[in-house]
């Protein structure tokens, strides 16, 4: 068993074979997680993965069909429920939080026979784009541990690149699966807003935030995808679409879609490998028989301080529920309430987090409204008819998912601004609602991993995964 | 009150008062707005709780269909439309008995708008305006006392928090505390009658906090808006707009200015409190609720929620006059509650004579019930026995005066008039040659009256029935006297 290279399949099939059971699969891979270096994991108790191996071990010996997912280790990020284990989002203000419920995503995971195997380290309250915002500690690039694996969801997909994880789930608000799964080499996708239930996310910013499979293939990507989606009732915002058979759709051919090229992607800033790798990329799509065109998505510029106004914005509100009064930390001998308030959460909340609730407080603030956060809702419209403009003419939008490979720890801790630029071409997406995958697609000189993006209408995640599954077999391994 | 003679009629009169309610009315779903738990009053503290009301991370609100429809319900009742497009916005703040730190409310697409309260006023009939009925969730309850930290420490139960909330605001059209108080005597019976709240201000199921301003009489721009919060009677809303308005004159008398603030009211001195400034007031920072859609009540649902609008109060009142020939008065008593105006109706309809139910009702019940301080939720007849009272006159089974004999008994003892029928069961006296014997001892024991009579002198036939009724003990037939008695005197 060399579960570096274990798919949901592979792990599946393997089971049902008996060339390794579940419960052996959970041992190693939780030593290995005991031994990792990148510190992907933050909480990972064995009792849960090894009750559901168990389970699933006793189905294999019966000899009949495995569910869908069966046996496959699964690291969450810890902003996303599970109940009974540690959750801490990444903050010391729920150091000791643990939920009474599973998010609505990690319960559909193990109905389908996925193994929990524990809680991914990632920044606070899934900000950041490093991972260096986390309460308890960074963590590293398996592919350069002096680099950051990007973030916010670095744990999840530092542990499916380090092979501690076959399958991970991570958030993304700005860009926190695709980024750090470019900047470890992995599939990170993000669906479009409303196809996966946020029940049990813990909320950045509720009219950004997804959850997404971050994994070793697109078809991976599918098949955690297929049981992940759909209609929630605890979830007002997630739509009653019908989810398609994703791994059917994957097999279709691509000859004659189209596919655009912004031209905005490949402006100032972008890294000279980041553009050569993406615009092979771009060229193996074309050679696979789809048409590629030059398209504008003229509104890109604003996007980040958009972004920002929004985020924050929703932030402040998101995160004023950890007072200190109910659950999570609180200051010790407060005198009085406005001192209790403010000690827990300034004690409570890191660097980061204080910043953009400071920001999101002032956006909302009267006076400040309609300047603000009124304008930045404009500008979102604007941006999402860029969108709708584009998918008149394509089917599809390929372009880098982050201007640079991944950075070294510390390069950017001190300077918010470059580090809010990280997300410069993955914010767009959260702010259409599209959705969008990074893949793979090749290395800079010092073997740093890059990814594409693929972009395509919202809901349509079958042309998303039938691209990236199509382009991922014809690049072939590096 | 405390200070009613503080300032001079004279000096008042130069000002006119401006005054704006807002009355939250709690809806009476089975579930809170935006979870599944409980509203039950009276829950042991945090036991209809669940992770979307305790604002656990990652919970979100799911709107709650019959909140919705019961205050559309209250909303068409009060006149207003209702908007096809409303949406749901966080009202920002930290208080330890609100989870998420923000209230669910709604801001500027509130779920109805331009309704009317019609109220009478010194001056005759009047129209307040309703500005807007939009939907919210409330807080939880910090409780103070009784447990064992409460020395050091406040306890919460949330069992309140989420509970569906229908805010309704007026237009700055009330002009005196006893226009506060009709406009509030007013809105609660129409919701009453929608059914939509049970109103009940001691469990806080109607909560009032009022604006008041002063201006001098004439004056176009308003003065300094006072909110009055922390009243919890119709009574004391009306003491403490007649207090603020008296302090707000006195201030602009004596050449101060009324500072814009809100204030406490204080019953037992019957004063007002200053809380808190404008400087130090709450900036809210509303936004729209991303983890909620629109709610889009579309004409279809709105027809639907139309169809279980009850008859209002003032139709009902004006219908119960026309209908019954009662006075408007009684009218408004027996439309006091839309169960009792049913209660009403139904006895009146069984009824063999419907009008004879009203009479009763009018000539019988009320006096009965005014004199000893009763409200007619407290009459020990109930409508069903009025209607039998009634029947049973109608009948001639029993004489007025054995109705009253009966109404008066049924108040003695508490009874309801069917309990003391059966068992005093005052049987007439039906029997002709009976009353033949009673007529004929009366005539015998007053010859001088035969004769008068037999003179011409008809009238003294009233002497001769009053006699065989008290030798009956009024149990005589008045009908079958009247004709023996006409038989026996004419010889
Ligand atoms: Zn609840």
């Amino acid at each position: 068993m060399d579960p570096t290279v274990l798919t949901v399949e592979s792990t599946r099939v393997a089971i049902q074979e008996k060339q390794f059971s579940a419960t052996a699969l959970v041992e190693a891979l939780h030593a290995r997680i005991e031994r990792d270096d990148t510190h992907a994991w933050l909480t990972h108790p064995p009792e849960r993965a090894l009750a559901q191996a168990a389970a699933i071990d006793k189905l294999a010996d019966k000899g009949g069909p495995l569910p869908p997912l069966a046996g496959v280790p699964i690291g969450i990020k810890d902003v996303i429920l599970t109940r009974g284990l540690r959750t801490t989002a990444g903050s010391k203000v729920l150091q000791h939080f643990f939920p009474p419920y599973d998010a609505t995503a990690v319960a559909r995971l193990e109905a389908a026979g996925a193994i929990v195997m524990g809680k991914t380290n990632c920044d606070e309250f899934a900000m950041g784009s490093s991972n260096e915002n986390s309460a308890y500690g960074v963590v590293k690039n398996p592919h350069d541990k002096a680099r950051v694996p990007g973030g916010s969801s670095g744990g999840s997909a530092a542990a499916v690149a380090n092979g501690t994880a076959v399958a991970a789930l991570g958030s993304d608000t700005g860009g926190s699966i695709r980024q750090p799964a470019a900047f470890c080499g992995i599939v990170g996708l993000m669906p479009s807003y409303g196809r996966v239930s946020r029940y049990g996310l813990i909320a950045f910013a509720s009219s950004l935030d997804r959850i997404g499979p971050m994994t070793r293939s697109v078809k991976d990507a599918a098949l955690i995808l297929q049981h992940i989606a759909g209609h929630d009732p605890l979830d007002s915002t997630c739509a009653n679409v019908p989810v398609p058979d994703y791994a059917a759709e994957i097999g279709k051919p691509v000859k004659g879609l189209k596919v655009g090229v912004p031209k905005e992607y490949f402006a100032e800033g972008l890294d000279d490998d980041v553009r050569a790798s993406v615009e092979a990329a771009t060229e193996k799509i074309h050679q696979l028989g789809c048409e590629v065109v030059p398209i504008s998505l003229p509104h890109t510029k604003y996007a980040i301080p958009t972004y920002y106004v929004l985020a924050t914005a929703e932030a402040s509100s998101n995160l004023a529920r950890y007072d200190g009064v109910r659950y999570g930390f609180r200051i010790k001998d407060a005198k009085t309430l406005t001192e209790m308030y403010r000690r827990t959460r300034d004690e409570g909340f890191g660097y980061e987090v204080k910043r953009r609730i400071m920001l999101g407080t002032y956006v909302l603030s009267a006076g400040y409204y309609d300047a603000y956060y009124l304008k930045a809702q404009r500008v979102r419209t604007l941006l999402s008819r860029d969108f709708d403009a584009a998918f008149a003419k394509v089917d599809a939008i390929v372009t880098p998912t982050t201007p640079t490979a991944a950075f070294k720890l510390g390069e950017k801790a001190e300077n918010p601004l470059a580090m809010y630029l990280a997300d410069i071409y993955t914010v767009t997406g959260n702010l259409a609602g599209v959705p969008a995958i990074a893949v793979p697609c090749g290395k800079t000189k010092t073997g740093l991993p890059i990814g594409l993006q693929i972009f395509a209408r919202r809901f349509d995640e079958p042309t998303l995964l039938r691209l990236g599954h199509a382009y991922e077999h014809a690049r072939g391994a590096f | 009150m405390a200070t009613a003679t503080r300032i001079p009629p004279e000096v008042l009169a130069r000002y006119e008062p401006v005054i704006g309610l807002e009355v939250h009315v709690q809806l009476l779903t089975a579930s809170k707005i935006f979870c599944g738990c409980s509203t039950s009053f009276g829950a042991p503290p945090n036991s209809n709780v669940c992770p979307v009301c305790l604002g656990l991370p990652g919970a979100l609100p799911v709107l709650n269909r019959k909140a919705v429809e019961f205050a559309a319900l209250a909303a068409l009742a009060l006149g207003c439309q209702v908007r096809e497009t409303s949406s749901f916005a966080r009202k920002n703040y930290f208080y330890p008995d609100l989870p998420k730190g923000y209230q669910i409310s709604q801001y500027d697409q509130p779920l109805a708008e331009h309704g009317a309260i019609e109220i009478t006023s010194g001056e005759g009939r009047k129209k307040v305006g309703i500005t807007r009925l939009h939907l919210e969730e409330d807080a939880g309850k910090s409780l103070h006392d009784g447990f064992a930290e409460s020395a050091t420490s406040t306890c919460l139960d949330l069992n309140r928090a989420g509970t569906p909330l229908a805010e309704i605001v007026s237009e700055p059209e009330i002009s005196s505390p006893d226009e506060a108080f009709e406009y509030l005597t007013r809105l609660k019976e129409i919701i009453l009658f929608t059914g939509v709240s049970d109103c009940n201000m001691e469990e806080g199921s109607l909560r009032c906090d009022a604006n008041v301003s002063v201006r001098r009489k004439g004056a176009k721009e308003f003065g300094a808006k006072v909110e009055v919060k922390n009243v919890n009677s119709f009574r004391f809303i009306r003491e403490a707009l007649a207090y603020e308005i008296e302090r707000q004159v006195e201030a602009l008398e004596s050449g101060e200015k009324v500072v814009q603030e809100t204030r406490l009211y204080h019953a037992a001195e019957g004063k007002t409190f200053s809380m808190r400034s404008k400087e130090q007031a709450h900036d809210y920072r509303y936004f729209p609720d991303p983890d909620l859609q629109p709610l889009v009540v579309d004409a279809a649902w709105q027809a639907e929620i139309r169809k279980q609008l009850p008859e209002l109060p003032e139709a009902l009142r004006a219908r119960l006059v026309a209908q019954y020939g009662i006075t408007e008065y009684d009218a408004g008593v027996l439309s006091a509650s839309r169960s009792l105006a049913q209660q009403f109706e139904a006895a009146a309809r069984s009824a063999k004579n419907p009008k004879r139910v009203a009479n009763l009702v009018q000539s019988e019940l009320m006096g009965r019930l005014k004199a000893r301080d009763l409200s007619i939720e407290q009459s020990p007849i109930t409508m069903r026995g009025v209607a039998m009272s009634a029947d049973l006159a109608e009948a001639g089974t029993i004489s007025s005066k054995m109705l009253k004999d009966l109404y008066d008994h049924a108040f003695a003892t508490g009874e309801d008039f069917a309990a003391v029928y059966e068992r005093e069961k005052p049987q007439q006296l039906s029997d002709a040659s009976a009353i033949e014997k009673v007529i004929e001892d009366v005539m015998a024991a007053n010859p001088q009256q035969v004769e008068q009579y037999r003179a011409g002198k008809t009238t003294v036939k009233a002497f001769f029935v009053g006699q065989v009724m008290k030798a009956t003990k009024g149990q005589a037939n008045p009908a079958m006297v009247n004709e023996l008695l006409d038989k026996k005197l004419a010889g």
